[in-house]
């Protein structure tokens, strides 16, 4: 069994890789339009929100309130990199993401430095002040552009590189979760002290998992700067950041394969019930209570889709019919 | 020299003086015992070595390391396991994964393979349901998978916390059985119990814990024969 295990592993890439050249096909030969490959693009970087969201929340089980916060430095940062930076722009704008993710991640650390030494929940409180904080501040410094907001950002941003960076979001992140330090993650969210007299250093795990979150956002920030080409600071608010928090509480607080298919599906639905106008808001928030309703651990729970797990299923089911035969 | 010893201890919460100055020595090889009242301090002397209250003054010292400047997640890879009050299992990991938590600070893997080998030979119980949910376990086998994941740092010493809390008299036989098993194959114990009777059958010696300090000690056979322990704690 053992030689079979990087199977399910060439599988889900061959899926990934087909998901893409489908996608691509399509926008390229124009039955994908730009209205819908724009949409296209908010998802991948919804996905890349809420994937990392679920690993402070879901895995580490902190509640954080101002994911939308670290989304907006990271947007900041990355624009005004490839704006002034002077670099060509092939150059320039992955950097710029990169430098997105690490001013989040500075943010990140200025925060949960303070929040995550302490056991409960001071860190929803801290990040939920961040949040607006930053909003704030970003209308007051002069070289963000005030409240006319940030305009002239180059639209850098193409489908190969959402797609690429929230299918690498995603296998990142799924990766920590399963090596030794993720589950050192779910062991703190499980029970603090017992963590610590296991001997894992709590203050460090909890501060690498909510940095590695703050990073993912910083990253997604840059890439919807370079998407929309236009920054407004009311766009980060308090509701953006329980927008993502929504998309993790109904994919299921530690499913990554929930947070995934509930970015998908919650950045779709409004579009997809455009037709219905003002009514539209009202749906989307009647299949939220719905879905609180009927599964309050979210669509799927903790469940993770594994190929690895239908496959084994399958070979099983040949084996035994082959001894029946 | 003693493996632990604990000099004048003091632990404040907030204007409440818990702790009044305790002294306590715990030897190579011992099975040594607290025992005392609901609120004489038991818990708070073992949160006090394991650097989960902060100390007002005294010193608590292991095999020469001063803990007190110790951060409690360094505590284990001194040698130093704890089995915490009210078992803290990892309820929604495996059995297995419980104990893996137990060795993460580990790097030595055929060291580890071979514990874990020696953990389940000692607990088959847990070996059964090495891919079960541990919240799902009785609370027996619970017990038991903390000691294991406590076994699984490899410790010199362990200090266990009311073990026996919430356990059948059976049980409670079966886990103090265990924590003899463990104290004969070299494990120095400390063992904090409200089941005074129980823990003065397996222990070398004993201190009696009151309003936070220590009223009496000494050789554990002797302590259960005094007529004053007879009465305050093994019911006559």
């Amino acid at each position: 069994m053992k030689t079979k295990k990087w199977i399910p592993n060439v599988i889900i890439l061959v899926l990934v890789l087909a998901l893409y050249v489908v996608l691509s096909v399509l926008i390229s030969a124009n039955i994908i339009n730009p209205y819908y490959s724009g949409i296209l693009t908010m998802v991948c970087i919804n996905v890349i929100l809420a994937v990392s969201l679920n690993l402070a929340t879901g895995f580490l089980g902190q509640l954080v309130l101002g994911h939308a916060g670290f989304m907006s430095v990271g947007a900041y940062a990355a624009s005004l990199f490839t704006m002034y930076s002077g670099l060509p722009q092939i150059i320039s704008f992955p950097i710029a993401l990169l430098v997105g993710g690490l001013v989040a991640v500075v943010f990140g650390v200025i925060i949960g430095v303070p929040a995550l030494r302490l056991k409960g929940d001071y860190l929803a409180i801290l990040t939920l002040g961040f949040g607006e904080i930053i909003r704030v501040l970003i209308l007051a410094v002069p070289f963000t552009g005030g409240a006319a907001g940030l305009s002239g950002i180059p639209l850098l941003t193409t489908f190969t590189y959402v797609f690429i960076l929230a299918i690498l979001t995603v296998g990142i992140i799924f990766a920590f979760i399963h090596s030794r330090h993720g589950r050192a993650v779910i062991a703190i969210r499980e029970d603090e002290i017992a963590a610590e007299a296991a001997g894992i250093n709590t203050t460090y795990y909890k501060l690498l998992a909510f940095v590695m979150a703050a990073f993912f956002a910083g990253v997604a920030g840059g890439l919807y700067a370079h998407h929309i080409g236009v920054l407004d600071p009311g766009k980060f608010n308090f509701n953006y950041s329980v927008e993502i928090l929504i998309m993790v509480v109904l994919g299921g607080m530690g499913s990554i394969t929930g947070s995934v298919i509930a970015a998908v599906v919650l950045t779709l639905l409004p579009e997809a019930l455009r037709g219905f106008s003002e009514y539209r808001m009202l749906i989307y928030s009647i299949i939220l209570i719905c879905v609180m309703l009927f599964k309050p651990s979210g669509l799927l729970g903790q469940y993770e889709f594994s190929i690895a797990r239908i496959f084994k299923r399958l070979t099983h089911k040949k084996a035994d019919a082959e001894k029946e035969a | 020299m003693a493996m632990l010893s604990v000099k004048d201890l003091e632990v404040y919460y907030g204007s409440i003086h818990a702790i009044k100055g305790i002294s306590f020595e715990v030897n190579e090889g011992e099975i040594v015992t607290l025992i005392g009242a609901n609120g004489a301090g038991k818990t708070t002397t073992l949160h006090a070595i394991s650097g989960l209250v902060k100390v007002k003054s005294g010193s608590v010292d292991f095999c020469g390391n001063n803990l007190r400047t110790t951060e409690p997640h360094k505590i284990i890879r001194l040698g130093l396991a704890q089995v915490p009050e009210g078992r803290r299992v990892f309820a929604k990991m495996t059995v297995q994964e419980n104990l893996e938590m137990g060795a993460c600070i580990r790097k030595d893997k055929a060291a580890v393979e071979a514990d874990y080998k020696a953990v389940f030979e000692r607990l088959p119980r847990l070996k059964e349901r090495r891919k079960q949910i541990a919240g799902t376990l009785s609370g027996g086998e619970q017990q038991m998978l903390a000691i294991g994941r406590a076994l699984m740092g490899n410790p010199k010493m362990l200090l266990l916390d009311e073990p026996s809390m919430g356990l059948s008299p059976l049980l409670v036989n079966e886990i103090f059985n265990i924590i003899q098993d463990v104290n004969k194959s070299g494990v120095t114990v400390l063992l904090v119990e409200q089941n005074a009777k129980k823990a003065l059958e397996i222990a070398n010696r004993a201190y009696v814990l009151e309003t936070g300090g220590i009223s009496m000690s000494g050789d554990a056979k002797t302590l259960s024969q005094d007529e004053q322990v007879r009465k305050a704690y093994l019911g006559g």
